[in-house]
């Protein structure tokens, strides 16, 4: 980790339950075998390094990626880290970065910290930042938690490209610009108004256990997690967490008026799903109404 | 298309021939062959056809900005008034396509020719709902309770078993309607 030409890494957490590291460290080993090749990560509270994190703030190099967990408070006495705010810290570390990440929903959108109106403060990261001049805006990696190659593509495209697309939520359009909808195995049973359970393989969860993934961008369903798997496709509906409505109110449970839902999909007008759904749930399918596996 | 629903409903299905339906629609044999391949065809044309009747109005007054209340008021005014000027819509929906239901059993399942229909009720009972008008419940029991009641003012009607003029029960009926849907604290 000590090859000069290697972009430098910095990891700085604020309120967080940590969750992101998890993931990072959960990534497919072979990539973050990989990441740890390409970039010098020179500072991450949680894992073993020479530098302190008041070692980043006194010194005057530059910090190529400056990468955030947790939400941001400039209260202290509500949280702090050596003495002084999240708030605090981070601006010294932002003047240094050329860019900065927000990795996961509490540093992109808030998450469930400022989701308590007693945490007065408890802001994400562009809130708090949004017109510090930067090279390049900040990037907003949502996700409770993130995918890690989600953020690794991030990191390897910003390292080689210089750039990424982002939407209106600043997060790279090439992993949210689809719905975690897509690719999900259960789209037969969407289609076909087929209400699944939880943790069985048939069945879709959209219609009683809350599933998000036709309002939801991300790409848990085509980049899977582990390689292997998605919430969905293990029979846990998606909650949105990607987005920055995340977390809702009770979000295992589909709202409806008189049985019809109270969202439908993105970008289709009410009264057309219900004349197509309407039409779809009046047939019944032996083949999708059976256990896959007797 | 009129007089074709009017003869199948007097008439039913089976008695009623395409001659007689080219016959009421002033049409040829050959050419009425030209825009049905069989008589099966044309009552699921028909189907359709008398629904989206029922569909556009509906519509019309789904999107007015009025309470929901007044919405299933107006609707049951406009239902009965069809039952009255053209009883074989309303006629051929409960005497053809519920009675002979082998005939639409292929190309007509489920909601397939009734599906815009349907939709206006959901997009009723959905506002109803969402704006705490109507109370929560499962949609087909919703559903039920409005045309179960309107096919059987219409079967009174057509029984002419009824001793008011029928548009005078329309209050009433629109009442009870709402009644089984209001929403309760
Ligand atoms: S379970 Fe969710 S993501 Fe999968 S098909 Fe159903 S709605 Fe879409």
């Amino acid at each position: 980790m000590k090859n000069k030409e290697k972009p430098t890494v910095v990891w700085f957490q604020a309120i967080t339950c940590n969750g992101n590291t998890h993931s990072l460290l959960s990534a497919n080993s072979n990539r973050l075998e990989l990441f740890f090749d390409s970039f010098n990560l020179i500072y991450h509270p949680s894992l073993t390094i020479d530098k302190s994190l008041d070692d980043i703030l006194n010194s005057n190099s530059k910090i190529d990626f400056l990468l955030v967990e947790g939400s941001i408070s400039n209260n202290k006495k509500f949280f702090q880290i050596s003495n002084n705010s999240t708030y605090n810290h981070l601006t010294k570390l932002i003047k240094k970065a050329t860019y900065v990440i927000s990795v996961g929903s509490c540093a992109s959108f808030g998450g469930i910290h400022a989701m308590f109106k007693e945490h007065v403060g408890v802001k994400s990261v562009k809130e708090y930042f949004d017109k510090t001049l930067l090279k390049h805006q900040i990037i907003n990696l949502g996700g409770c938690p993130v995918h890690p190659e989600w953020l690794l593509q991030t990191m390897f495209l910003l390292k080689d490209y210089g750039r990424i697309a982002l939407d209106n939520e600043g997060r790279p359009k090439e992993l949210y610009s689809s719905l975690v909808h897509h690719g999900c195995t259960r789209n037969e049973y969407f289609e076909w108004k087929v209400e699944g359970e939880f943790g069985t393989k048939e069945g879709c969860l959209f219609y009683d256990q809350g599933c998000r993934g036709p309002m939801t961008h991300g790409s848990c369903n085509k980049i899977l997690w582990n390689d292997v798997s998605s919430k969905t496709r293990a029979g846990m509906p998606c909650v949105g967490c990607t987005e920055p409505t995340f977390p809702r109110d009770d979000m295992l449970n589909t709202k409806k008026n008189i049985g019809i839902p109270f969202e439908v999909p993105l970008g289709i007008p009410k009264r057309a799903y219900l004349s197509i759904t309407g039409v779809a749930k009046t047939f019944k399918i032996d083949r999708l109404n059976k256990k896959l596996m007797d | 298309m009129e007089n074709a629903l009017k003869l199948f409903s007097q008439k039913g299905f089976y008695n009623t021939t395409i001659p007689d339906i080219a016959k009421a629609m002033k049409m040829s044999v050959g050419n009425m062959y030209n825009y049905f391949s069989s008589k099966e065809e044309l009552a699921k044309y028909a189907i359709k056809y008398s629904t989206n009747i029922l569909a556009l109005e509906l519509r019309e007054i789904n999107n007015m900005e009025i309470s929901s209340k007044e919405k299933v008021s107006i609707f049951v005014n406009k239902y009965l008034e069809n039952v009255q000027k053209s009883p074989e819509v309303i006629e051929y929906f409960l005497r053809v396509y519920l009675s002979n239901r082998e005939v639409f059993k292929q190309g007509c399942e489920g909601f397939l020719c009734v599906g815009e229909f349907v939709t206006e009720v959901m997009i009723l009972l959905d506002t109803g709902a969402q704006n705490k008008e109507f109370r929560e419940q499962e949609f087909f029991p919703a559903f039920a309770m409005i045309m179960g009641c309107l096919g059987g003012f219409a079967f009174l009607s057509g029984e002419k078993v009824l001793d008011k003029d029928l548009l005078e029960y329309s209050d009433a009926v629109a009442d009870n309607i709402y009644r089984a849907l209001k929403y309760e604290e």
